[in-house]
């Protein structure tokens, strides 16, 4: 197996382990947040095993560096009882559930088409800020502009909605 | 080099987990990180089909979400402090007035 495989598959199980750890972690939801930072920077892995380096940099900067910050931040800010969230004790059902689940997941990968494109080969710089930064300022400029007002949005949503009383 | 298969399982694997985390948790916050990850099972596919093919589109598509994701994570988190502050909680359970 060459390196990119092992990185691959490597990266690809943890962040399935640290998924599931972030969505079965039940008490303690700082680590919820921990394990989710787990899952971005193994996410960030695959990227740069697939040539994607802008986004796998992105991927860093914005959702390990800032958003999940951001959900640390509230949940300290808010000083959760770690056990407000404990659901009550039914092995039956939670059983019945997890039985459920992966019969879904079985079902949902079988949907998987066998016979997608196979990988090409690409350029050097393919991924690069290069690259991508050219394809954004010319064909998609339109569409980053008006990114630019969604986020105008967000703040002032954030800020109207985080403000003790509106004058 | 990798089956575009397995990237596709990959990410089918991730939305799932998401998936089940939004629909079983109560915990509000928990809630919206499921929602991140569904968000970064699409990315994910985004960057392989983007890969196969040897084209940037999926790579400029993934800068659009994660842009969306990072503005839904701030008005989200600001209902859940504004929820909290009149409330005193972020269990979906007893913010259920809406529910049908």
């Amino acid at each position: 197996m060459s390196a990119p495989e092992l990185f691959f598959y490597g990266a690809g199980a943890l962040a399935v382990v640290s998924a599931l750890g972030m969505v079965l972690n039940v008490r303690n939801t700082v680590a919820a947040a921990m394990s989710l930072v787990v899952t971005m920077i193994a996410l960030a892995v695959v990227y740069v095993v697939l040539e994607a380096h802008l986004v796998a940099a992105l991927q860093i900067m914005v959702y390990a560096g800032a958003i999940v910050v951001v959900f640390l931040f509230v949940v300290m800010l808010l000083n959760l009882r770690s056990d407000a969230f404990a659901p009550p004790r039914q092995r039956l059902l939670k059983a019945a559930g997890a039985a459920l689940s992966v019969g879904i997941a079985a079902a949902f990968l079988s949907l998987v088409p066998a016979s997608l494109p196979t990988m090409r080969d690409v350029p050097d710089g393919f991924g690069g800020y290069r690259a991508v930064g050219a394809e954004l300022f010319t064909r998609f400029v339109l569409p980053f502009e008006i990114t630019s007002l969604l986020i105008l949005a967000a703040v002032v949503g954030a800020v109207v909605l985080a403000k003790r009383r509106l004058d | 080099m990798i089956p575009l298969e397995h990237v596709i399982g990959l990410s089918a694997i991730l939305f799932l987990i998401g998936t089940v985390g939004a629909l079983t948790r109560r915990n509000l916050i928990v809630i919206l990180m499921s929602i991140e990850l569904m968000l970064n099972a699409a990315n994910l596919a985004f960057v392989g089909f983007s890969r196969a093919w040897g084209e940037h589109d999926g790579h400029l598509f993934v800068l659009m979400v994660i842009v969306v994701a990072a503005c839904e994570v701030a008005v989200g988190l600001g209902i859940v402090i504004a929820l909290f502050r009149n409330r005193e909680t972020v269990n979906v359970e007893d913010v259920s007035l809406l529910k049908w």
